[in-house]
């Protein structure tokens, strides 16, 4: 076995060292890189990917650890990316996102993975996803992207999630404004953290005017909850939200792929209903045998003998 | 594209100390060096720590510790670093430790102790000297 | 002080040195640094004449010792009427060891004790908790019941020695075994005297010892100073600490700053509990730290006092001229010392100690040359202590109050730490108060770049260290050593396994059910403490109760 294939196997019976090197090789962009997501994309699909992004402060990472808890205690395995900026000066970078996540650590059914942005060509987005694919391979039922701030990655976030939760809190000022700006439009659920500060139910007003703007047109209504994730408050709710948004998406699915089952079941309806009658009909004026001797005799191939049939047809119709 | 290998490093805070001064002054150093610094935050476990690396695949792990826990924590650590396989990332340690008990750290596997007054540079060249090489 | 014309005399003289006769004497050679600039980041300049204090007006900016706005001391007649504390801290090991050592500072001359808890003890875990392992007793000394206090304290009569508790997130249970103590010793509680350090918000973005969140954090504050106010009257329910900030990396100036902020705070949490300003306040007490630079910590410390004083009557009203005191206990700075050539830090212990004397102290712990390196040795203590000994009774420094008041540089530096401090507070109250502050990484942004400035700066030379980063020696000399023996640890869990088995636990579970219907209902809870120490329920047990109904404090963390 080569080292990849160790790797992807690895991946595929939940090795942890191997997920965390694997990762590693998509972050670093080699040669190997695209040999590895190959032989891993085959078992991907299963994951409900969900993205968290917000501003700073606003009490994310302790929200998805509160959120990592809930879904544990549903039997489900969790895989968190968690993101964070790379200083375009020096390169470097510091993650500090999985400090409120460090008692999730040691339990073997969560695996937590800090991604720097890095200057990736093509944005975060890619390398995200591709090392979002690895925990989906390796099994995990939820995995949860974290991005932070008021940049471009948690935009680009949609390119990676299927469900995308935007996360607020009050008293944040200048923040707010930047979720009005950017982030309505992507979120599919809103959520104002720590509720129970004084000047909560303002910042939720705020943002409900917002929403229904926005909602108008919406299949899917954005809605807005409140939680308070030191306390754990609202936190099974917002849970209940995603899964509702994820039966959604479900059905979304199942009614795209209804419709267009139902879409070829038609067309071929018509197209047999109007072959049967036209060919009945030339049968009866006797076109059909005519043209079937010229076809026996070679003066004819059969291609051209329909559309001439055809053409004559439908120009005496018109 | 992107093709070089990035330095990936854990600085983690064993023990019960919260004097994160000298942990957070080292990690921000490494930073702008170019590498990227995963810090656990205050009080974590040896068993925090081995899994964090683990996760994170960093090449190096930064301990610091103020409280005098070291002759404790330390071995333990060492222990799950091995037993979890991670043969390939470079130990090293700081804060409070005196000069007596260094042989015996080091006898565990850590590769260098640095005590107060270590300007960050010595750090941050020592941490470049040292990354493993990876097969 | 001067008036306009003699001003402009010295103006003129000014000018002429400056442009004429120093321009030819630099030509040749130049001044050691391009500027020369103090830890607060203030300019300093070459000379101070009297146009620097020109607007200083003695009676409304100075006045005298005992009288607002206090500049020059809090008593009137300071040092001469009586030395400030000696106070020592120290605690580690056992409860036992730690009571000989106690006795032994008292022996010696100290005049207080100063109390040393360990890190379980601190973060409100028993000695037999998992997080505790390697810890017990090694930083201090492991008090996890009523059972340790009382070993503690034997022999140590608490009517007549005060008694100051480093302790924060704990503090209301550390304070409620004491009192059981003064209880069983037939001690009143209106004599029980001392302090508990007791300040939360500092732990938030400065010492990062936090049990529950700021919320209910502040709430035990306040819960303390409410029951201190009417029940114990001389005990200090707080002690109001820029120490921390400063070793967490804060420059001078922002301790100074950040400490008046939370005392404003803790004012405004007591009298929203519905106390009266002038009940409280005077028992309020803060906590500095005193680092090398020694014009610039007296300037700090004799800004305080006026800056305090000033906020106490302007922003809440005070009427009590004792409100408007601030009492401050100092320590020497801990993150000053060095493990390179451990004895040069006697020097610095004293250049520290002596700034806090001359800046009006009331109460003085002096670090042990060997505290970079270890717990200190008795015998590094007893040179502790002797420098704050020297100072008090050789130096002269104690003989006459205020003795650097007038000094052009001492009076400006005093203004310039107050205005600027000033200008902290404004900011600090438009972003919503303290705590909003603390959410928003706003003190820990500041401290970790003051920190990150201060060790650039050293990588580079541009602040010497002796004996680190110049005049650096090859040799070590080997100074002998503290250790805490691991047996320590077995014994005091053994100890209080043994305590768990045989107390009456029927009453213990009733008592702690009793502190988690009264947490919830967000009662005062110091007199349900008490009864569940003496019930021997343990620190663990009753921070565990708490911890249920408050959650656990999550840091935030700023780089």
């Amino acid at each position: 076995m080569t080292k990849i294939e160790e790797i992807v196997q690895g991946v595929l019976n939940g090795d942890r060292r191997s997920i965390a090197r694997a990762i590693t090789i998509i972050e670093n962009n080699t040669a190997e890189t695209q040999k590895l997501i190959a032989s891993i994309y085959p078992h991907t699909g299963k994951a409900h990917i969900i993205g968290i992004t917000g501003p700073g402060g606003s009490g994310k990472s302790t929200l998805i650890e509160k959120i990592i808890r809930k879904y544990r205690q549903k039997g489900k395995t969790v895989g968190v990316i968690a993101v964070d900026p790379t200083s375009p000066f020096t390169g470097g970078a510091f993650l500090g996102d999985r400090i409120r996540m460090q008692e999730l650590s040691t339990d073997q059914g969560v695996f937590i993975r800090s991604m720097a942005t890095r200057n990736y060509m093509g944005g975060i987005a890619k390398a995200t996803k591709d090392a979002v694919k690895v925990l989906d391979a390796t099994g995990k039922d939820i995995i949860i992207v974290e991005t932070v701030g008021a940049g471009q990655s948690e935009v680009e976030i949609i390119k990676v999630a299927q469900t995308i939760v935007v996360i607020c809190a009050p008293g944040l000022g200048d923040e707010i404004q930047a979720i009005k700006a950017g982030m309505m439009e992507i979120a599919d659920i809103f959520v104002v953290n720590k509720a129970d500060r004084e000047n909560a139910d303002k910042a939720l007003m705020d943002i409900q005017a917002m929403l229904q703007l926005n909602n108008k047109e919406k299949a899917w209504k954005t809605p807005i909850l409140k939680t308070a994730a030191l306390t754990g408050k609202g936190v099974l709710q917002l849970v209940e939200k995603i899964e509702e948004h994820k039966h959604f998406l479900e059905k979304e699915l199942e009614r795209k792929r209804s419709r267009e089952k139902a879409e070829a079941e038609l067309t071929e309806a018509i197209k047999e209903k109007v072959a049967t009658s036209i060919i009945e009909d030339l049968k009866r004026e006797g076109k059909f045998e005519e043209f079937l001797q010229k076809i026996l005799e070679k003066e004819m191939d059969p291609a051209s003998a329909a559309e001439k049939l055809l053409n004559e047809r439908f120009r005496k119709q018109v | 594209m992107q093709s070089k290998r990035k330095i990936r490093i854990l600085i983690a805070k064993p023990g019960l100390d919260s004097h994160d001064r000298g942990a957070k002054i080292v990690a921000r150093a490494l930073r702008d060096a170019g590498m990227e610094v995963i810090y656990t935050g205050l009080r974590q476990t040896p068993e925090q720590i081995v899994e964090t690396a683990l996760q994170e695949d960093v090449d190096v792990i930064g301990l610091s510790i103020l409280s005098g826990a070291h002759k404790t924590l330390f071995p333990r650590i060492m222990e799950l670093v091995k037993q979890k396989g991670l043969t390939d990332v470079m130990v090293f340690a700081g804060g409070i430790i005196p000069e007596e008990d260094i042989p015996e750290m080091k006898k565990l596997g850590i590769k260098e102790i640095f005590g107060p007054g270590t300007p960050t540079e010595t750090i941050v060249q020592f941490v470049f000297e040292h990354i493993p090489k990876r097969t | 002080m001067f008036d306009e014309e003699k001003i402009n005399e010295i103006r003129k003289e000014r000018e002429r040195l400056e442009n004429i006769t120093l321009p030819k004497w630099m030509g040749q050679r130049l001044e050691r640094k391009s500027e020369f600039r103090n830890h607060s980041d203030m300019l300093i300049k070459r000379i101070y004449t009297p146009e620097d204090i020109k607007e200083l007006d003695y009676m409304r900016d100075l006045g005298f010792p005992g009288e607002y706005p206090f500049t020059r001391g809090v008593h009137a007649t300071m040092y001469r009427g009586r030395l400030w504390t000696m106070r020592q801290f120290s605690g580690y090991g056992t409860a036992q060891q730690t009571n000989q050592r106690f006795k032994y500072l008292l022996k010696e001359g100290e005049t207080g004790l100063s109390i040393a808890f360990d890190y379980p003890t601190i973060m409100g875990y028993d000695s037999d908790h998992s997080m505790a392992r390697g810890e017990v007793g090694i930083c201090g000394v492991a008090v996890a019941s009523l059972k340790d206090m009382e070993v503690l304290l034997n022999g140590i009569p608490l009517d007549k020695v005060t008694t100051s508790m480093t302790i924060n997130g704990p503090a209301a249970m550390l304070l409620a075994m004491y009192v059981a103590v003064g209880d069983k010793q037939g001690v009143p509680r209106e004599k029980l005297g001392g302090t508990t350090q007791n300040d939360m918000l500092k732990e938030f973005f400065a010492q990062k010892l936090c049990i529950f969140p700021p919320k209910p954090s502040l709430k035990l504050v306040t819960d303390i100073i409410e029951y201190c106010t009417r029940h114990l009257p001389r005990w200090n329910p707080i002690s109001i600490s820029g120490y921390h900030i400063r070793e967490a990396g804060a420059n001078a100036l922002q301790e100074l700053a950040f400490t008046l902020y939370d005392g404003i705070t803790y004012v405004e949490s007591a009298m929203e509990r519905g106390l009266k300003v002038d009940a409280f306040a005077p028992r309020l007490s803060f906590f500095f730290a005193s680092h090398n630079n020694l014009f610039e910590e007296i300037a700090k410390f004799r800004a305080a006092r006026r800056l305090w004083a000033k906020i106490m009557k302007e922003r809440f009203h005070a009427k009590n001229p004792r409100s408007m005191w601030m009492r401050m206990h100092i320590q020497t700075s801990g993150c000053t010392l060095t493990a390179h050539q451990p004895l040069n830090n006697i020097i610095r212990v004293t250049i520290q100690a002596l700034a806090a004397v001359l800046g009006g102290t009331q109460s003085l712990h002096t670090n042990s040359f060997d505290e970079a390196l270890c717990l200190p040795t008795e015998e590094a203590v007893r040179v502790a202590l002797r420098t704050q000994q020297i100072i008090a009774h050789e130096s002269g420094a104690a003989d006459t109050i205020d003795p650097l008041a007038g000094s052009y540089y001492i009076e400006h530096l005093t203004n310039e730490m107050e205005e600027q401090a000033m200008n902290y507070i404004q900011k600090i109250d438009n972003m919503g108060g303290a705590i909003a502050a603390i959410e928003k990484g706003f003190f820990q942004k500041e401290i970790a770049d003051s920190a990150y400035k201060y060790q650039r700066e050293t990588d580079e030379k541009k602040r010497i260290i002796v004996g680190v980063n110049e005049y650096a020696t090859e040799e070590t000399h080997p100074i002998p050593m503290l250790r805490v023996d691991p047996k320590v640890e077995k014994e005091q869990v053994a100890k209080l396994q043994k305590l768990k088995r045989e107390r009456d636990n029927r009453k213990v579970n009733e008592v702690l059910e009793k502190l988690h219907y009264a947490t919830e209902k967000d009662e005062n809870l110091m007199p349900i403490i008490i009864e569940a120490v003496k019930s021997y329920a343990t620190l663990g047990e009753i921070c565990g109760v708490l911890r249920k109904v408050y959650g656990e404090y999550k840091e935030l963390i700023v780089i």
